[in-house]
């Protein structure tokens, strides 16, 4: 079953320089993501940005996955 | 037709889609439900709706289409804006208000 820390380490290595805290049930998951590299693109982009992280597992592992997407400044 | 080609035509035959499980009156999935409320808060009744509960083609067709990975998934005159995330947050700046206006 897929945990939160998996969530966090998948995004975390896929992602660089980003910090991850993931919460969920191994259905539902959400996740806020800090990444200086979301500065400048709108939530689309950075949604597309962890999604590409996270690769294949979004269409065979991940059943749902919320997002909320800063960089450093907007915490 | 192919399922591309189909959902090409959709998104620009109706000016605002929702692809969702389920129905607007009889959603199945939360997200999906929530997307629909997002809608019609804004004032947004008369909206394109596919269920892709229906189609297994479909279900897997608009993720390659739109290169994202889940679905709810809304396209405003031809272009894909986002999932229920999204909404949500542009619902609160303001900004799906505008786009459907």
């Amino acid at each position: 079953m897929v945990t939160p820390e998996n969530i966090k380490t998948w995004i975390e290595e896929g992602l660089a320089n980003s910090e991850v805290q993931a919460q969920g049930d191994g259905q539902h998951f959400s996740a806020i993501v800090i990444c200086p590299e979301f500065a400048g693109k709108n939530t689309l982009a950075r949604h597309r940005m962890v999604y590409d992280a996270l690769g294949d597992r979004m269409q065979t592992q991940i059943h749902a996955l919320s997002l909320q997407t800063l960089t450093p400044d907007e915490v | 037709m192919s399922v591309t080609e189909q959902i090409q035509q959709t998104i620009t035959d109706n000016e605002v889609v929702l692809f969702m499980k389920g129905t607007p009156d009889f959603p199945q999935c939360g997200f999906s439900g929530k997307a629909v409320h997002m809608l019609r808060q804004c004032g947004c009744h008369d909206f394109a709706s596919v269920n892709v509960l229906e189609d297994p083609d479909v279900r897997q067709g608009i993720k390659d289409f739109s290169n994202w990975p889940t679905v709810p998934q809304l396209y405003i005159k031809g272009e894909f804006i986002g999932g229920c995330d999204i909404m949500v947050e542009m619902f609160e700046k303001g900004e799906l208000q505008e786009l459907l206006k």
